[in-house]
């Protein structure tokens, strides 16, 4: 599904991705590990359509509406609800029964109590999990998740895990951590970014 | 229909963060209303209709100015632009719908600032009021392009008005022609004509500039 030879990228004069070769097939599990400034989050936003590498060849076999993208921002805004964010996003990716797969997401992350609350006043570990919602909302073939496990508590992290164990095998992924141990158990390729 | 559906979407969800948070409306009504008091009293007693009616375009200009500067502010701070260029919706929907939200709170502005000024300075000729609205669908379908190209850079502050004033130099020519000639037919179609022609490169040209 995903198919990196020699990219790179530059932004002006600085390179912060060289020489990156990569195979993910569909149903993959890959794990981009490296310091910070590695180029992690670069190689995960050309994979998921928001930059183009600046040489080398990468090929994405999947159309943009079946990406999920987990960033190191949560993507949502913080004077909307919940409720109100998660609609929008229903509405832009056609979600079929939009209400009801809202509201089955909204309660499986714990967030169903705090629906009506503006995002600006959730804490980060709240907004980290809406975050995971909106990525799953439109039940994504490709997810491309940033340290997904950034903010998240005890139980939040948890219901990641089970998230991560009910989807691998049938979706792809992309995850880049610093966090490795976490998702060891699901990978099926592993990048190293030096 | 789809398309449609999603800049109505759009355009909703800006409006109601603009009812949330009430960060761009109230500065623009406060802008053009303070910038007449101080014309009011800075221009020399006797000055002519004709100086008044350029004001009225410098203060529109700048007034949009502040509305576009905050345009794309709440995709900024959480970066929601990048989900927003994910979504399987056109590209240019997003474009578009900022622009009719930009455009409703300029117009918001100028209902209370057009009276204002006919109470300052002159009455207003329903030429004027034309020019004012083919103005600012082209202040606004520009002004949100170039919104979007900035915000993405270091100097937003200063990249917007370094783009957008010799954009809207036309339309200062179209508006103060409009407002002041007694034949304002002419000023007008040129004023439609800049808001086809540069509509459609926005529309055309948008994707190119959300894509890193």
């Amino acid at each position: 599904m995903i198919e990196a030879r020699n990219v790179g990228r530059l932004f002006g004069d600085k390179r912060v991705l060289r020489g990156v070769d990569l195979d993910v097939p569909r149903g993959g599990f890959a794990l981009v590990t490296g310091p910070n400034g590695a180029g992690k989050t670069t190689l995960l936003r050309m994979c998921a359509g928001l930059a183009l590498p600046s040489e080398g060849e990468l090929r994405v076999d999947v159309t943009r509406e079946r990406i999920g993208f987990l960033a190191h921002d949560p993507l949502v805004y913080r004077e909307l609800t919940a409720l109100e964010n998660l609609d929008l996003y229903g509405k832009l990716y056609r979600v079929l029964e939009r209400k009801e797969r809202v509201g089955m997401l909204l309660e499986r992350f714990g967030l169903w109590e705090a629906r009506h609350e503006r995002v600006g006043a959730y804490s980060r570990g709240m907004t980290q999990r809406l975050a995971l919602c909106r990525v799953l909302l439109h039940d994504p073939a490709l997810l491309v998740l940033d340290e997904p496990y950034t903010a998240l508590d005890a139980q939040g992290a948890d219901l990641l895990d089970e998230q991560l164990d009910e989807l691998h095998g049938d979706r792809t992924f992309l995850v880049s951590t610093h966090d490795p141990e976490r998702v060891e158990r699901f990978a099926t390729t592993r990048l190293v970014l030096a | 229909m789809n398309y449609l559906a999603d800049v109505r979407a759009l355009a909703r969800k800006d409006l109601l963060l603009e009812l949330r948070a009430r960060d761009t409306l109230p500065s623009m009504l406060l802008f053009v209303v303070a910038v007449f008091v101080v014309f009011h009293f800075a221009l020399p007693a006797g000055s002519s209709d004709r100086a008044a009616s350029g004001l009225l375009w410098v203060a529109i200009v700048f007034t949009a100015l502040l509305g576009l500067g905050r345009a794309f502010v709440p995709e900024r701070e959480q970066r929601v632009l990048d989900a927003l260029v994910l979504a399987p919706c056109d590209r240019s929907a997003i474009w578009l719908a900022k622009s009719i939200a930009t455009f409703a709170f300029l117009g918001a502005a100028e209902v209370v600032a057009l009276p204002v000024f006919a109470l300052f300075f002159h009455g207003l000729s329903w030429s004027t009021v034309a020019g004012v609205a083919l103005a600012d669908v082209g202040i606004c379908t520009v002004g949100t392009f170039v919104g979007a190209t900035a915000v993405v850079t270091r100097a937003r502050e200063l990249l917007l008005p370094l783009l957008f004033l010799p954009l809207a130099i036309p339309l200062v020519i179209g508006g103060v022609g409009a407002s002041v000639v007694d034949a304002p037919g002419r000023y007008l179609a040129f004023l439609g004509l800049y808001d086809v022609l540069f509509a459609l490169l926005c529309w055309a040209a948008f994707e190119y500039v959300v894509v890193e």
